[in-house]
Order: C-alpha cells, then structure tokens, then sequence
C-alpha cells in the first residue's frame, strides 16, 4: 500500500512540476517580468527599481534558484492592486471555492447515483430520460449562458434570488445549479452504464440466487462496483470543476478563487494571479492523490503495486 | 491435504445404490420449460419443452453440445435469467410450489435455502470488491437474518466444510487471492450454505485441472449425500456423468431428446444423436482410429426446423423425420417390461406425488427402435 | 451515386459486416454512410443544422454588408420577433441600434474560425502523434503518455488564462491555447487504437513483407482509426466552442471591436433587465449547434463502428432502447 502510494504521488507529483516550472518559464518568455508585474503606464524609473529590487539583472539560474525559493515559501511577492501578500489573497478566496465545489460534488454525485441507478434497472424509464438529456445539455450548453438565463428568469423577472453575492442560503441556489450540470451529467451516463454493465456480472446473478432482492442487489453488490469507474472520472470532473467555478464566481461575485484569478488578470496582478494558479494546482494535486487512495480502499485489486490502466 | 471429502463418513450410494425398490423422493419436477430470448432478429426459443425430475440424494445429469440450452435450463430453474430472456412456459415444481408461478420477489423466499447454484467460471461469480466471508455470510443475513459477526461465524463453519485449510484467516481474504479450485470450493459453499433440497452445478469443474476437477466432484457427492441434495449436474464429461449420475437427460438444440437411468440410456442409446454423443467419446480406442465425432453443427435458434430437430445430421433421417417432429416417448429395453404406466407418466410427463419408481427412458425419435448398439 | 459498386455496397446487410473492424476496407461503404445518414431523423437535421451555420459563416458577412457595425440610435434596444423595423431588426438590436442578427452573423464566423482550426490542429497533431506512439510503443509511448497526463490534470482554463495574460489574447493565441490543450484528447484515443491494431494479423503480414513503419501507420493504421477520430473531433467541435466561448465571455478571448457569440453574451449581461435578447440569443445559437454536433458525433459513433451499424437499419425506437425492458414476470 505505501509503495502504492509513494508511486502514485511521484507520478501525480510530476504535473504540479510541470506548472511551476511552467510558470517560471512564461514569466520570463516576454523578456523583462516587469513589463508583467508593472501596470501597462509604468515608468522606466519604476521597471529599472523593479528590476533591481526582484534581482532580474542576476543569471537565470539564480533566478530560478530564487523563485522555487519562493514557491517552497509561499512567497509570491505582493499584490499591484491591494499590497497585500499574494498567497495570503489567494489562501483567503480558497475556502469560498472549496465550500462551491465541496457542495456541488456532494449533491452531484448523490443525484448521478439515484438518477444513473434508477436509469439502469428501468432502461427508456423517466430516469432514462432525464439522464440522456442532462448529459445532452451538459455538453452542449455554456456554463455561462445557464447562469445568465438563471439569473434573468430567477434573479430578475421572479426575484426569488440574489443576482450576486454570498448573502444567505439563496445566494447558493444559482452558482450551484450552473456548476452542478456538468459533473452531474457526466457522472450520471457513468453511473448508468457502469451499473448496467454490473447487474450483467455472473456475481450479480449469484447473489439472486442467494436470495438477495432489487434494492440489496444494487446497493450491496452492483453499486461499489460501479462506483470504481465513477471514481476515474472524479479527477476529470474536478479539473472541470476549477473551470467552471472560474465562470460561476465571476458572474455571481462569488469571492473565491476563480474571481480571484479573473480580477488580477484584468488589472494585470500577475503576483496574485501566480499565487492563484499554484495554489489550485495543489489542491488538485491533493485531491488526485485522494482519489487514488478511494481507488485502492474500493478494489481490493489494485491496492498491490500495480496501477490502473 | 484435511478437505471435508475425505473425511466423508457416510457411505456412497451411487447408481449402484439405487434400486427399483428405493426410489427416493422427487425434489424437482419440470415438464414443458420453454425459455424465448428476444434478440435483434426477433424473438428465438431456447430452451422447448424440456421436462425431467430430480430425486433427493440423487444427480441428475444435463448433457448436451454447447449452445443446447443447458445453462439457460438450469438459470431458468434458479430465476436468474438475462433480462432479454423470458420463462414462456411450463412448470418447476421444488418439492411442492410451482416456481414458474411466482413472482420473482416470491422467489427470493426459494433462492438459497430451496436452491442453490454454482457456476462455471469461478472468478467473475464472485464480486472481487468484497471479501469471500462477506459472500459466504449473506444468505445468512438474507434468510436467517443474522449479524455481520454470527454471519462470518457461518461462514468460517461453511469453508471448513468444503475443504478450505485455515479458514479462520482466509474468510478476510478477497476471491482474486485464491486458486481457481478454492474459488470453486467458496462458490460450491455459497451454493450449499443453507442446505437447499436443490443443488444445481452448471460445469462446476470444467476450468480447473484434472485432479482439483477429481476433488471439486468428490466434494458434491459427500455434500449431496450428507445433505440428502438433488443434484442437477451440466457436464461435457461423459466419463463423469457415467460415474456419477444416476439419470441424464440429453439435449439437443433447446430439447430433450432422450432420459433415462445413465446405465441403460449410457449401455443402449435408443436416440441417433446420443449414440453419436457416445461414440465420439475415445473408448478402447486403437493407435490411428478415427476419432468419430458427429459431423455437422447444431441448428442456429432462429432456424430451427419444423420436424425432428436433428434432421439435419441424423444418419437416419427418413421424410416423416422433416414432417413431424417426435415426441418423447417410452423407449428402451423396459418399454415391454411395463410399458402401461410408464407411457401414462412420460406422455404426461408428470409424477403421482413424487414416490413413483425409477426414472422412466423415453426419447425423441420417430425410429428409437432400429438403434442398433453393437 | 447509382453505379453499380455503390449500390451494392449501399445494399449489403449490415449483419453480413465482420463484427470487429478488421481491415481498411471496412470504409469502403461511404456512400452507404451517406445514406445511412438519411434515414436517421435526428442525424440529418443535426447535419443541416451544422452545414447552415458552416454556410452562414463563410457567405453571412458578406450578405449583411456594415449592418453588424452600423450604429442606428433610432433603432437602439428594440424587442425581438417584430418586422416593424424591418426583417434586419427581427432579432431585435442592441443599445446603439446595431441588429442582432446582422452581429450574430458575424459572430458565427469569428467562432467558427476559432473552433474548426483549432480542433483540426488538435485533430491531426493529436492523431499522428498517437498512432506514431501506439504503433512502437516501448518509451515513445510512455513519454508520450506523460505529457498527456501532464496538460489532462491542469485545467485548461487556467492555463488558457496564464498564457493570453503573458501574450495578448488575440484569435491565433486562442486557437494555439485551444489546440494545445486537446491534443491529449486524440493523443490518448490514437494510441489505444493504434497499440491494439499493432499486434493485429494484418500488420503483421505488412510487415514480414518488408513496409515501412511509415507507410504501414499510413496505409493500415489510419484508415482504420479514422472514423473514431473523426467522430472525437465532432464532439471536440462543441468543447473548444465552449471554451473559446467561456474565454470570450471572461473577456480573455476574442476581444472588441470582433465580435463572437461568447463575447456577445458578455456584452449583453449588463442590459439583461432591459434588452434580454442580447444574452439570451447568442447563446442560443451556440447550443443549437453544439446540441447538432453532439447528435451528429452519437451517430457517427455508431454509423461508423460495424459491429454497431446493423443498430442504425432498425426502426428509431429500438435505437433508443439500448437494451431490452425488463418485463416483470407473471
Ligand atoms: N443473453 C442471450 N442473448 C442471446 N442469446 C443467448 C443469450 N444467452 C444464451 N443465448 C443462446 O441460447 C442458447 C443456449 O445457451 P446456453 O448457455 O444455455 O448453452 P449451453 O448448453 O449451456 O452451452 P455450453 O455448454 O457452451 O455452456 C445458445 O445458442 C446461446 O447462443
Ligand atoms: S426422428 Fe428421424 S431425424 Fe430425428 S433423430 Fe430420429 S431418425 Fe433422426
Ligand atoms: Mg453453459
């Protein structure tokens, strides 16, 4: 299990790399960083300072040396906008995204499972139904456009909700439904077919042949089989997730992360904006490694070193 | 090796023990099971008419080409058909309840302590995410509704008895972490768990290496002697069904073409296709025989023909073959012995109350009496 | 259309087709495709649809003259569905009388002239990269594979946001950013197929006659990866939309004085209360031909896989039922 582990996270390890060294690599693309940090109407005594100040005139190496120096320190410089530390911003704006995301999983996975369930014991039911149009709109409709639509029919011409804002229980009502149809539909078709291609299974036979009914043979038997490829997807759909909440916290002046991000590249933060990133990439490098830990705690057959395919 | 086989106490009454002066309670009776399967070029019938019975300590034999219909018979006994396949007709009689009446909920109540069944294919009959404890307990927890704990006591009981060494750790194990026979060995438990009066094996043996095949087949006798089982064992190997059956029933293109004791129907076949079955079997075979197998190949389900279902490579075919299909009818040796009441219970294909006598021959074939058997 | 060749090909059975797609010869039935492609309801007017707008992109500009950028303040913020102002403003018109439709016109083209680059790029770098990994396998595979896993695990958003912050967000940087981050896509698919066709006999056979890696790639592995790729790239086609959408929407995309049907309902967002159609249709229009792509991506699915095709010949209700009822028993 450990050497499990300890493979998976070099290996999950290796993007979060890539993004660092990524961002390094840009930075320094258009020539002079300050032409990035500084706003566009800088002066030349103002790049000259910078340049002197953040040890740009030094050799690339040293920079380099410096800068992972930094990111090992969360130390990101401060904000153009507000002179604030960089990573402090972006650790404040985290918790409001995790809560979006966190909810919008949750409710996500409970409705594909139901949805998707039901859709597979009662093939061109309702539930059939619904799960081929919410993957249908899933994939054709901008998360965006939902919003906006939202907030003109619930917001504007009933006024049920807020158009913006985290004030009360309401305010969740709209991110959560834009950010929920993409996973939603997603794992819903997952759901279904994985459970159709269980109930299929010789051991599901088997278990009606010792006598166990409908409901205890989708949830004792079919369901923790299905739910392994659920879990495959799950990485996919947080990464999904991230972009999405990037949208929804824009339009509803939701504070997280993804508004963040927006903010500080239209008023060219690029601190903040490089805090932001890193720090999403972590968490998704986080969750990944949980991920393959569910993997392992569902299968039995994984947990030796092998990976999945 | 401490397998539960060999410590069988109890004696073995095999075909031999069986006389015509003890015959035993019939536990299951089917007559006229038609299975249809809907598929994309419209609905076929798999399985047409097939009727036998299986007796209490006894084994009933299934023999047959693949693709005859053994196992979609036998999912039909046990209720665990694939959704696109329906029980058109007939009836299952265990000990008493029509089962083809039932609701498949009221079913359930049969499903484990009336009947069990075991597989082929061990290892996708047993769910890899749970371990093989959590398997064997559940009908424990179904039926008898006991606790996780008493449940994995049964189930450490269950292992023991089939042969499984030190079963107090290995209930925790997961099925990939055994072999093949063990997993064969768990299956057979899961199916004996509750003593059902009905022990179906659908090739219980036929992916496993000769000696664990020679153990597993020991392991049902003594469970099925101890138990006082009705065994309804589907097998390719006719050197087993020869010594460890006591009737058989050969199928042929979704049909019983002939039944009987396996002694007589084995010594003198009175259907062309057992006798061809039989002959292919390499007997007393010379260096550089021919190994005589039949030629052709079993009807495809959606062109079945309207006459005898075996016209097609049977050596005797003659026009009323094409014509009329043959019903199964009385046939063999003891036909002139007491032909009168056994036409009245194979024509009907029923039994009076289950304590009649022996199995009655019958086969299928407009010609069964110009068989020759050298 | 009608000679002799096609119409046997369009004739043959579709249970009479091997069941696993063995060889190029396999596509040999694009005719029958086309046909194939009538008889589905849905299909064909999926590819109606998808073919009206391709045609609006390329000839609409060019019908509406400066009516997208000529500004009529008499004419500013009117309602929809009314000819009164005449069939420009049928749409309705934005807060400096521009008409909708005129603008959603030349929307089509920037969105369009966005995705379809995009995804071919992808498309084909994508593909050939794959094949190429899948075909040798050992470590052009492995690295190949890493690279893959490397851009899948970070959202595209963000390193869309990263890289139009460092360089202006202009059309050819989004089609690059776009097509960088869906390679992986046709990366992962191609290699599959291609390492599966790789150990096939037909391959084999090639190559004890002595072809080239190369030329086997080409003449026995593309032609039969092909179909799935192409039918990859049909739902591509509605991602990259979306994205070059929610880009433009972000206000790192397309940028004014152009003109895309994200950024228009971006624009629109602030006269929701007053004009809603300035959201709401540019929306629309991208729904309708993401929902066509996705039809016409789920037939292709099937229409071009031969152990499925036999589905298409039965009557669209069986279609739809995936598998048999269940039929609770007497
Ligand atoms: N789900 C299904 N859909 C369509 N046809 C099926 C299905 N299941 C079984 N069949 C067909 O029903 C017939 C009987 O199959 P069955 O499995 O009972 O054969 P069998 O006698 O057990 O053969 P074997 O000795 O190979 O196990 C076969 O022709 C098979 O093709
Ligand atoms: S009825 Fe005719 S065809 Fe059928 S088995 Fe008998 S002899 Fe052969
Ligand atoms: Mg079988």
């Amino acid at each position: 299990m450990l050497t499990y582990l300890r493979k998976r996270i070099i290996s999950s390890a290796l993007p979060l790399v890539v993004v660092v060294v990524g961002v390094f690599a840009l930075a320094r693309m258009t020539g002079n960083p300050a032409s990035l940090y500084l706003p566009l109407n800088a002066t030349q005594q103002m790049r000259d300072d910078f340049t002197a100040r953040n040890g740009l005139d030094q050799p690339l190496l040293v920079q380099m040396a410096d800068y992972f120096g930094g990111v090992l320190r969360l130390d990101f410089g401060q904000s153009l906008r507000t002179g604030q530390d960089a990573a402090a911003m972006a650790l404040r704006a985290f918790p409001a995204t995790l809560q979006l995301a966190a909810t919008t999983m949750v409710l996500a996975i409970i409705l594909a499972v139901i949805v998707g369930c039901w859709a597979a014991l009662k093939p061109n039911g309702i539930a059939d139904r619904i799960s081929s149009f919410i993957s249908m709109a899933a994939a054709s409709i901008p998360d965006f456009w939902l919003a906006i639509v939202g907030i003109w029919i619930f917001a504007i011409t009933l006024g049920w909700v807020p158009t913006s804002g985290v004030t009360g229980a309401s305010a969740w009502v709209l991110p959560i439904a834009t950010l929920l149809l993409r996973p939603f539909g997603v794992l819903v078709q997952i759901v279904r077919g994985s459970m159709v291609s269980a109930l299929s299974e010789p051991y599901i036979k088997l278990a009606r042949s010792r006598g166990a009914g409908e409901l205890r043979v989708v949830t004792h038997h079919a369901l923790r089989n299905a739910a392994a490829p659920a879990l495959t997807v799950a990485g996919d759909l947080t990464v999904g997730l991230v972009n999405g909440a990037v949208v929804v916290e824009t339009i509803f002046g939701w504070p997280g992360i993804g508004k963040l991000m927006i903010d500080s590249i239209l008023q060219r933060d690029f601190a903040v904006l490089q805090a932001a990133v890193l720090l999403t990439a972590v968490a998704i490098f986080a969750l990944n490694i949980l991920i393959d830990m569910g993997y392992a705690l569902l299968d039995a057959r994984v947990r030796p070193v092998t990976v999945k395919a | 090796m401490n397998s539960a086989a060999d410590q069988a106490t109890l004696p073995r009454t095999g075909p031999a023990g069986v006389t015509a002066s003890q015959p035993h309670d019939v536990v299951l009776q089917v007559s006229g099971l038609a299975v249809d399967i809907r598929t994309h070029r419209g609905t076929v019938r798999a399985v047409n008419g097939v009727g036998f019975e299986a007796r209490a300590g006894e084994t009933l034999a299934l023999l047959g080409e693949s693709g005859c219909g053994k196992s979609m018979t036998a999912k039909a006994l046990a209720g665990i058909m694939d959704p696109v396949c329906d029980l058109a007709e007939g009836t299952i009689v265990l000990n008493g309840t029509d089962l083809a009446a039932l609701t498949p909920k009221e079913r359930l109540k049969f499903a484990g302590p009336e009947l069990g069944i075991v597989f082929q294919d061990a290892l996708t009959a047993l769910n890899p995410v749970y371990t093989v404890g959590t398997q064997l307990g559940e009908a424990f927890r179904i039926h008898r509704k006991l606790n996780a704990k008493q449940a994995k006591a049964e189930a450490i009981d269950l292992m023991r008895r089939v042969g499984i060494p030190e079963p107090e750790s290995r209930v925790n194990s997961y099925p990939h972490q055994f072999s093949g026979g063990m997993r064969q060995r768990i299956l057979i438990a899961m199916a004996v768990a509750l003593n059902p009066r009905l022990l179906i094996a659908d090739e219980p043996t036929t992916a496993l290496d000769v000696t664990v095949q020679a153990q597993i087949m020991q392991l049902l006798r003594t469970l099925r002697e101890e138990g006082q089982m009705a065994v309804i064992l589907i097998t390719h190997d006719l050197a087993v069904v020869a010594e460890e059956a006591d009737s058989v029933a050969v199928m042929y293109a979704g049909n019983v073409v002939e039944s009987g004791p396996v002694a007589e129907v084995f010594a003198d076949p009175r259907h062309p296709y057992t006798k061809g079955l039989l002959e292919s079997v390499p007997v007393n075979l010379e260096r550089g025989d021919q190994l005589r197998s039949i030629p052709g190949s079993p009807p495809e389900l959606h062109d079945i023909p309207s006459g005898c279902v075996y016209q097609s490579r049977c050596p005797l075919v003659q026009d009323i073959c094409r014509a009329q299909r043959p019903a199964l009818r009385p046939a063999g040796r003891r036909r002139a012995d007491n032909a009168a009441a056994d036409v009245d219970q194979a024509t009907s294909a029923t039994n009076d109350g289950g304590t009649a006598g022996r199995p009655v021959r019958t086969a299928a074939c407009h010609f069964s009496e110009e068989i020759t058997n050298a | 259309m009608t000679s002799p060749v096609t119409q046997g090909a369009a004739q043959e059975q579709p249970s009479s087709q091997p069941p696993t797609r063995n060889a190029p010869n396999a596509r040999d039935g694009q005719p029958g495709l086309f046909r194939l492609l009538l008889k589905d309801r849905f299909a064909s007017v999926a590819a109606f649809i998808l073919l009206l707008v391709g045609l609006t992109a390329l000839v609409g500009p060019a019908l509406m003259g400066d009516l997208a950028t000529k500004q009529n303040l008499l004419f500013a913020n009117k309602a929809p569905f009314t000819m009164a102002h005449g069939w420009e403003y049928f749409l309705g018109s934005d807060s400096l009388g521009r008409s909708m439709l005129a603008r959603l016109v030349v929307a089509s083209r920037t969105t369009l002239s966005v995705a379809l680059p995009a995804v071919a790029a992808a498309l084909l770098i994508g593909s050939l990269w794959g094949v190429w990994a899948g075909y040798h396998r050992g470590w052009r595979e492995n690295v190949s594979m890493r690279i893959a896993d490397v851009i899948m695990s970070f959202p595209s958003l963000l390193l869309a946001v990263v890289v139009l912050y460092v360089f202006s967000p202009s059309a050819a940087n989004i089609v690059l950013i776009l097509a960088l981050t869906r390679i992986p896509i046709y990366l992962r698919t191609a290699r599959a197929e291609s390492a599966e066709l790789q150990s096939r006999t037909f391959v084999d056979a090639a190559r004890t006659f002595g072809a080239k890696p190369n030329a086997i790639i080409g003449r026995h592995v593309i032609p039969v990866v092909l179909p799935t790729l192409l039918t990859l790239a049909t739902l591509e086609f509605c991602y990259v939309m979306l994205a070059e959408s929610s880009l433009s929407f972000l206000g790192i995309g397309i940028q004014p004085p152009d003109v895309s049907w994200g950024l228009m309902v971006s624009q629109g967002r602030q006269y929701l209360q007053t004009a809603w159609w300035l959201s709401i249709f540019p929306g629309v229009a991208i729904v309708i031909t993401t929902i066509a792509a996705n039809v016409l991506a789920a037939w292709l699915r099937i229409a071009t896989d031969p152990a499925q095709r036999w589905r298409l010949a039965l009557p669209r209700q069986r279609l739809i039922a995936r598998i048999p009822v269940k039929e609770a028993q007497p």
